[in-house]
């Protein structure tokens, strides 16, 4: 058995010196002592330090014969076998012995100085991830700045250097990216400003103004002036109240504000109507803080609502309506006779009239309520009732008729009825043709009849309509306007009830006389309207469990035009003209 | 001053001689308790109270749970200051990192309840993701220090990892040299295995241990095994290049574990650090643009 051992040195150019010697003994000592078979001169390894034995079946034993343990394929150990064959790498200090099987049966042992890897303790780092992935601080760094310059920077500037304008929902708004800043869908009413966030948002940390929804909402009615509204407000709990000191602190503009209430971004929604209860905080116990007020208490309508107040006249002359409770058994003085009991009688004299008028004139049957009263529009009042089309089928004006022609007094102004009367020739006169009679057209009252007589007026018979048994006397009062003789003028409101919204089209299935007793009134002085008892058969407060129709305020009532004709946001069918978007613009098409 | 030094070494004894007790169980999970009642509190309230048209973080509880959530992350991401000073006692570093952890699971809570459950594209849900991101893969680190540090330990098999290197180096010098007497087509075979650096792997391989440009297994596949032919005494070249290809095979395979292992338990750090520095800007902008357009 021979060892080759094959030492390579390298001068110092870097130039290798191999040499080779041979070893022709089984087991030999590796050390630093000079009498080993190889010897390193390292101080790091012992003086004997690995045996290497030549074992029967071709491997090598390598044991430690000092304190010191080899290393060994990298690892360390006191003790390894090797096959030559495949070959082993011996570590001793910085030496490196490669085991490998030559020609011949020999095994080589080539001896080398450890080329000190000065990049190892970086390649130890390799283990760690950092090696692969950008450092932490980088991406850190990169995600903050794109978010910082994207999701601020750029929209605070732009929101800065922008040009002041009018709002506009039509017009894109000029701020970059501030739609990354919105916290949700806009309400469906302000949909059109999705992308115009200035619009509301106008100054940097300054909260949305009253002034700026009032640019496009001016029409908007207020619900009470100013300091009747804080001193009617119910007192705040303590809740309420440091909430409000809060709120104040970041500057919000306090508890009347349009954003209380209207709030936004809050998903495509409409705005429900008002609970019961936010209008019963203030109006429940209104008259301890607004003691001066007119105003019933309030909380629900079934418990606690004032009977209504219908405006009306009273008496004759009277320049206002004024308002008074239904629960006084009230008489109306409109000027007007009209007994509704007589006209709507099904059997009497009336009712004979309008059948014999029959379907062609709109008749056919004993009178409806509707023969007289149409519904307006939208259904929700009715029209004045006219005279010429409600009336004067039966009580006629016609005083003359010349030809085929009816000649008739014009309703509704006095002077031009008495000029009428008075262009009228009623001079009794000889006949134009006596004796025997000629037929056709020269008669009298026909088209060729002349009148040749003197011209007189006869001023009795121009007063005759409106005096004692008169024509106009069926349905008016007499007066004497002017030194002259007159009618009592017709005071009737086009609404009884105007701080409230009543839609009779909500109550189509009902009938008329449900609520309304004309059948039984014989006098028109008789006030038709129900009281609130009649409405509470159905209508009981928002959270009435037995109420055919739970009701809340809002079905009746709208905040912002508490006295205006009809509440915009009736939440029934009109919430798409929500708040009273200026009728201007309305009209301009925008 | 005697018996100063006398109570620092009775501390520093009974320190010695406690049982180790992880931050997840600390104080009997003080910090768990108060992060579960916190939560509670706040979802209650969350279902109590009824804000009007729908929940919202413009509410006062909204803003209330804001400000809560908002003191919290502040105070959480500070730890990355806090875990350089290593301290003992009441305000030990292992306190920090239990309230850390719990309290963070609990800004979860607060922060969700905080939006409302209304997302969109924006600023204020971009917190939101980031603060979730933040705290999934919080979850995640606390999970792979409990499961893999024992699989790295055992993996290691009692070498360093700059054994594991030269193991690599030994094997790879005989490689070398055993492949001397190889044809072209075989020596580059060996060369390319020999030149591919184990510690160039990506991010994919690193985590998912799998390589599919592996040059060393490419190479061993270039020397099938041939019982047709035997060697002479000191074998085929062949075979020896083959059997160190394998050895290196071996231990690129436990090279590669060890780097899988830690890659798995870096990772979350990756997303961890800089997720919570994105929140912090993502939460900056947040909170500005909220107060801005007022």
């Amino acid at each position: 058995m021979a060892f080759l051992i094959r030492t390579i040195d390298h001068t110092a150019a870097g130039r290798e010196i191999v040499r080779e010697r041979t070893i022709e003994q089984p087991n030999f000592t590796i050390g630093r002592a000079s009498e080993n078979a190889i010897h390193l001169p390292d101080l790091a390894i012992e003086q004997h330090h690995v045996e290497v034995r030549q074992d029967t079946d071709g491997n090598l034993s390598l044991e430690a014969i000092g304190t010191l343990g080899f290393r060994i394929d990298g690892r360390n150990a006191d003790f390894a076998k090797i096959d030559p064959s495949h070959g082993a790498e011996l570590q001793l200090g910085s030496a490196i012995l490669t085991f490998a099987a030559e020609p011949g049966g020999t095994t080589g042992i080539t001896v080398r100085k450890v080329e000190t890897d000065e990049a190892k303790s970086d390649a130890v780092r390799g283990f760690a991830l950092d090696s692969a992935l950008t450092s932490k601080r980088a991406i850190s760094w990169i995600t903050s700045l794109i978010i910082l310059i994207a999701l601020l920077a750029v929209p605070v500037y732009s929101h800065l250097a922008r040009d002041r304008v009018a709002p506009d929902a039509d017009e894109p708004g000029q701020v970059l990216l501030d739609s990354a800043w919105s916290t949700g869908p806009l309400s469906l009413a302000h949909r059109g400003l999705a992308d115009n966030c200035e619009a509301c948002h106008v100054d940097a940390f300054v909260s949305v103004r009253d002034e700026t929804c009032l640019t496009c909402h001016a029409e908007l009615g207020e619900h009470a002036p100013p300091p009747r509204l804080a001193g009617g407000r119910a007192p705040f709990s303590y809740g309420d109240a440091l909430q409000w000191q809060v709120a104040e602190f970041f500057g919000k503009e306090g508890p009347g504000a349009c954003t209380t209430c209207h709030t936004e971004h809050e998903g495509p929604t409409r705005m429900e109507p008002a609970s019961q209860k936010f209008c019963a905080d203030c109006h429940s116990k209104l008259d301890t803080r607004l003691t001066d007020t007119s105003i019933g208490n309030a909380s629900d309508f079934g418990e606690l609502h004032p009977q209504f107040r219908p405006a009306f006249y009273t008496k004759f002359g009277q320049e206002k309506p004024v308002r008074m409770s239904l629960a006084d058994n009230l008489k109306e003085e409109n000027g007007l006779k009209f007994p509704h009991d007589l006209h709507l009688n099904r059997t009497g004299g009336v009712a004979r009239m309008a059948t014999k008028l029959g379907k062609q004139a709109g008749y056919g049957a004993p009178l409806e309520c509707s023969n007289c009263h149409t519904e307006d529009a939208n259904g929700i009042g009715f029209k004045p009732v006219e005279m010429e089309t409600a009336c004067e089928n039966c009580h006629s004006l016609v005083f003359d008729r010349v030809g085929g022609i009816f000649r008739k007094l014009p309703h509704g102004d006095v002077d031009q009825a008495r000029a009428n009367l008075l262009a009228m020739d009623r001079t009794p006169r000889k006949p134009l043709v006596t004796g025997r009679r000629r037929p056709g057209m020269f008669a009298k009252g026909e088209a060729y009849f002349s009148n040749f007589g003197p011209p007189r007026p006869e001023l009795a018979g121009t007063n005759q309509p409106l005096g004692p048994g008169g024509v106009c006397r069926e349905c008016h009062l007499p007066a004497n306007i002017g030194g002259r003789p007159d009618v009592v003028p017709i005071k009737i409101p086009d609404r009884y009830l105007f701080h409230g919204y009543f839609d009779h089209a909500a109550h189509d299935q009902e009938k008329c006389s449900s609520c309304h007793k004309a059948g039984t009134s014989s006098s028109s002085s008789d006030l038709l309207l129900p009281g609130i008892a009649v409405c509470r058969d159905c209508h009981l407060g928002e959270d009435a469990i037995r109420a055919e129709v739970p009701s809340n305020c809002a079905m009746c009532h709208s905040y912002h035009t508490p006295s205006g004709p009809a509440p915009l946001d009736h939440p029934r069918d009109r919430r798409d003209f929500t708040a009273m978007i200026n009728p201007l613009r309305l009209r301009n098409g925008e | 001053m005697a018996s100063r030094a006398g109570s620092d070494i009775e501390f520093h004894d009974q320190r010695r001689a406690a049982e180790h007790e992880s931050f997840l169980t600390y104080k009997r999970m003080r910090w768990a308790k108060l992060a579960t009642l916190l939560s509670i509190v706040v979802i209650v309230g969350y279902l109590l109270i009824d804000q009007e048209p729908r929940p919202n973080g413009g509410s006062w509880y909204g803003y209330t749970l804001g400000t809560i959530g908002l003191l919290q992350i502040a105070w959480l991401s500070v730890l990355g200051i806090r875990k350089r000073k290593i301290t003992e006692g009441h305000w030990s570093l292992k306190a920090w990192v239990s309230a850390h952890v719990y309290l963070g699971l609990s800004v979860l809570v607060i922060g969700t309840l905080h939006t409302g459950f209304q997302f969109g594209m924006n600023v204020h849900t971009l917190a939101w993701l980031l603060m979730v991101l933040v705290i999934l893969s919080g979850v995640y680190g606390v999970a792979v220090y409990a499961i893999l540090p024992r699989k790295l330990s055992d993996n290691r098999k009692e070498m360093t990892r700059s054994q594991m290197i030269d193991a690599l180096a030994a094997i790879d010098r005989q490689l070398e040299s055993a492949a001397q007497p190889l044809e072209r087509a075989e020596a580059d075979l060996v060369v390319a295995a020999l030149k591919q650096d184990v510690f160039a792997a990506g991010v994919f391989s690193r985590l998912t241990g799998r390589y599919f440009n592996c040059a060393t297994r490419r190479a061993l596949k270039g020397f099938p095994e041939d019982y047709q032919q035997p060697g002479g005494e000191e074998g085929r070249p062949e075979d020896r290049v083959r059997s160190l290809l394998r050895r290196r095979t071996n231990q690129l395979a436990q090279i590669r574990r060890q780097m899988r292992f830690k890659a798995l338990i870096d990772i979350w750090l990756f997303v961890h650090i800089p997720a919570t520095v994105a929140l912090l800007a993502a939460l900056f902008a947040h909170v500005v643009s909220v107060f801005y357009y007022w």
